[in-house]
């Protein structure tokens, strides 16, 4: 049984006094010009009052740069040149108001981070250590396109709490055991009513008017559509800046290297981006995406057409509407897909 | 469950220049925990990211075969930074292999097939692991005929030569080695590329024979016609691919071609597989 908790905005900061005891806690805050998730300091207030961050939570399970191992160079340390777990802290944490189209996003780079074969240590013990505090979207944006990619401003997936603004109050929603634990342990414990719900949600879905279509996308040929003649087209305006990759919250890419200092060094995994061609480049110059269309043809059939195609769950795109919003070009994923979605290749 | 990124430590234990102008060296690794070379159980085809702490890591097909016990063997042309770094390095120092990753070659689906082996360049060395393996006297006779074609742009860029000069001297594999071009008078063996001596050598197709390929791109691109033209069905060439890689076990997101990733779904494909990815070249 979900139980359902009214959350008074009086006690709310309060409340998450009391769970900064026992979490590490992420929020939105503001951040110069716009509001991005992080970690909290002591006493300080997630600010639910956003629209949306300009990058996504991601970074809460998976950092831009992360510390993988150590190691020493010096030849008189007789461990020199081995690799050395990095203490890490993944005692719990919680994200606070983070939308849903964001927790979702999380559920669908889970299933690259843990595979049958292979789990990712960093992401997934970062994961399992999360407790995901949703807050519904009363006034998405404009350029969210959320209700047509599986989610929606009330989507219940990948979080554990979600929270309904209903003025002077929050109705909490206890989705997973987890989520029961931290209400309680924030003192989040008078029994509330959802009967408001349903009626908030649709009012909510009813804003979104962007759409982006998807429907024929998975019967399509892949070499069909990568052969397809408008991916120059399509490429033309980018400008290779990354923008788009850098705020995706379903964007995982990412590097390793090395860094060192004097004897000491740290193999570091940093985001990266299918958007430079460095991504790809062989050691004897040979690159197989050297030219532009190749790269932003690899970002939009990678979302739109091999996701779909490799696990069956839909695309890789939440609608957060980050990209639309930052791209300095106006490359538009919805437009880019209504192109695949409608090509039909000559016989 | 172990962390897939960390590299078992290992020292080097031998260094052996492999070509005459020095670009390709054989490295010999033995692991610093005897009991993490069980942990590298592999098989013929597969790779490992050779791991050295503030350098950096790359992939390697692995050149030993898993019929050689102790140690594990790598063949490294020098071109970028590890590798150049690698080159440098001395018998004695240690680093990390990470692995064994990757297919292998589906040789357990070969047993009792004819296999034809074309090689090229550098990319000789997982089809050495594969000859090692074929000719161990346990398993050569679960294989039927055994031919290998195998190129190098002179004779001093011919890898693996005495183990080549020794396989001429059996009955129970047909080696056909050439050169782009030489000089030298006393070069016995064939002259000409590749794809060209394939179609002199390789054997007629039937559903019983099986190739197995490994080069440079040029050479893969014009031998594929040639065992199109000798009757090979497409799933019965088998390919092995490369692309830039960081993680090697399908999580860091570079190396697909299509919606395959080479490091996990490859690198070894069959080229009926191969019709339905896209090449990246256009
Ligand atoms: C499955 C597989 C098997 C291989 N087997 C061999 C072999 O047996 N012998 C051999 O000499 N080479 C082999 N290579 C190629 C070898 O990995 C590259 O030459 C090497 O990574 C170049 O590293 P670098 O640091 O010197 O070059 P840089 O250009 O400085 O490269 C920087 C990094 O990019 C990545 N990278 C660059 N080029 C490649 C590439 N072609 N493939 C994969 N990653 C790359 C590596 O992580 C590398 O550390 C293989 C590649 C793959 C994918
Ligand atoms: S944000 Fe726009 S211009 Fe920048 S890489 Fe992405 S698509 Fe290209």
């Amino acid at each position: 049984m979900m139980k359902i908790i009214n959350i008074d905005k009086q006690k709310w900061a309060g409340g998450v006094e009391s769970l900064s005891k026992s979490y590490r806690l992420f929020g939105p805050v503001k951040d110069v010009d716009c509001h991005n998730f992080k970690e909290l300091k002591q006493g300080e207030q997630p600010d639910l009052s956003y629209g949306n961050t300009k990058l996504s939570p991601k970074s809460v399970v998976f950092p831009p740069s992360e510390a993988m191992f150590t190691y020493s160079l010096d030849e008189s340390n007789p461990e020199h040149h081995i690799l050395k777990d990095v203490p890490k802290d993944y005692s719990p944490r919680a994200v606070l108001g983070m939308r849903p189209c964001d927790a979702k996003a999380v559920s669908l780079v889970r299933m690259n981070f843990d595979t049958p074969e292979y789990r990712d240590p960093y992401w997934m013990d970062a994961y399992e250590a999360t407790t995901f505090v949703g807050l519904a979207c009363e006034n998405p944006c404009a350029s969210c396109f959320c209700t047509s990619t599986g989610c929606g401003p009330y989507n219940e997936e990948g979080l554990d709490v979600l929270l309904v603004d209903n003025g002077n109050a929050y109705i909490a929603k206890a989705l997973t055991e987890k989520g029961e634990k931290l209400l309680a342990s924030g003192g989040f414990t008078d029994a509330g009513d959802a009967s408001a719900v349903d009626a908030k949600k649709a009012a909510a879905e009813a804003k979104i008017t962007a759409k982006i279509e998807t429907d024929k996308l998975s019967e399509k040929v892949i070499m069909d559509l990568y052969d397809a003649p408008f991916w120059h087209d399509v490429a033309f305006a980018c400008i290779n800046c990354c923008t788009c990759t850098y705020a995706c919250p379903t964007c995982w890419c990412f590097d390793i290297q090395d860094e060192n200092k004097g004897c000491e060094g740290v193999r570091m995994r940093n985001w990266d981006s299918c958007m430079t061609p460095l991504f790809t480049m062989h050691g004897s110059g040979h690159n197989p995406r050297d030219k532009k269309h190749q790269r932003v043809r690899q970002r939009f059939m990678h979302k739109l057409k091999y996701f779909v195609d490799k696990y069956q769950k839909g695309i890789m795109c939440v609608g957060c509407g980050r990209c639309v919003q930052q791209c300095p070009v106006n490359l538009d994923i919805r437009t880019v897909s209504k192109t695949m979605n409608d090509y039909v290749a000559k016989s | 469950m172990q962390n897939p990124y960390k590299a078992y430590p290992v020292r080097i234990d031998s260094i052996d220049v492999a070509t005459e102008d020095k670009s390709l060296r054989t490295f010999t690794f033995v692991f610093l925990n005897p009991e993490d070379e069980q942990k590298f159980a592999y098989e013929s085809g597969q790779f490992a990211e050779l791991s050295i702490p503030g350098k950096g890591e790359i992939p390697i097909g692995i050149a030993s075969s898993p019929t050689e016990k102790g140690f594990v063997r790598f063949t490294v042309f020098r071109t970028g930074l590890v590798t150049n770094h690698l080159h440098n390095m001395k018998v004695g120092d240690i680093m990390g292999v990470r692995g064994p990753l990757g297919h292998p070659y589906p040789l357990k689906d070969l047993e009792g097939k004819n296999i034809v082996i074309i090689g090229a360049g550098f990319a000789f060395t997982t089809l050495r692991s594969t000859i090692v393996y074929m000719l161990n006297p346990e398993n050569r006779s679960r294989f039927g005929k055994i031919d290998v074609i195998y190129g190098a742009r002179n004779p001093g860029m011919i890898l693996y030569k005495d183990e080549l000069t020794a396989w001429e001297q059996r009955d129970d594999i047909n080696m056909h080695i050439t050169v782009d071009g030489t000089d030298d008078p006393s070069w016995k063996y064939h002259t000409g590329f590749v794809p060209t001596i394939t179609e002199k050598v390789a054997p007629q197709a039937d559903d019983n024979t099986y190739a197995i390929m490994c080069g440079p791109p040029m050479m893969l691109k014009f031998t594929k016609p040639v065992l199109d033209k000798l009757g090979y069905k497409h799933e019965n060439i088998i390919l092995s691919l490369e692309n830039r890689m960081k993680c090697g076990i399908g999580i860091c997101g570079r190396c697909n071609i299509g919606k395959e990733l080479i490091c996990k779904d490859g690198p070894v494909f069959t080229l009926a597989q191969l019709k339905h990815m896209p090449e990246e070249d256009t």
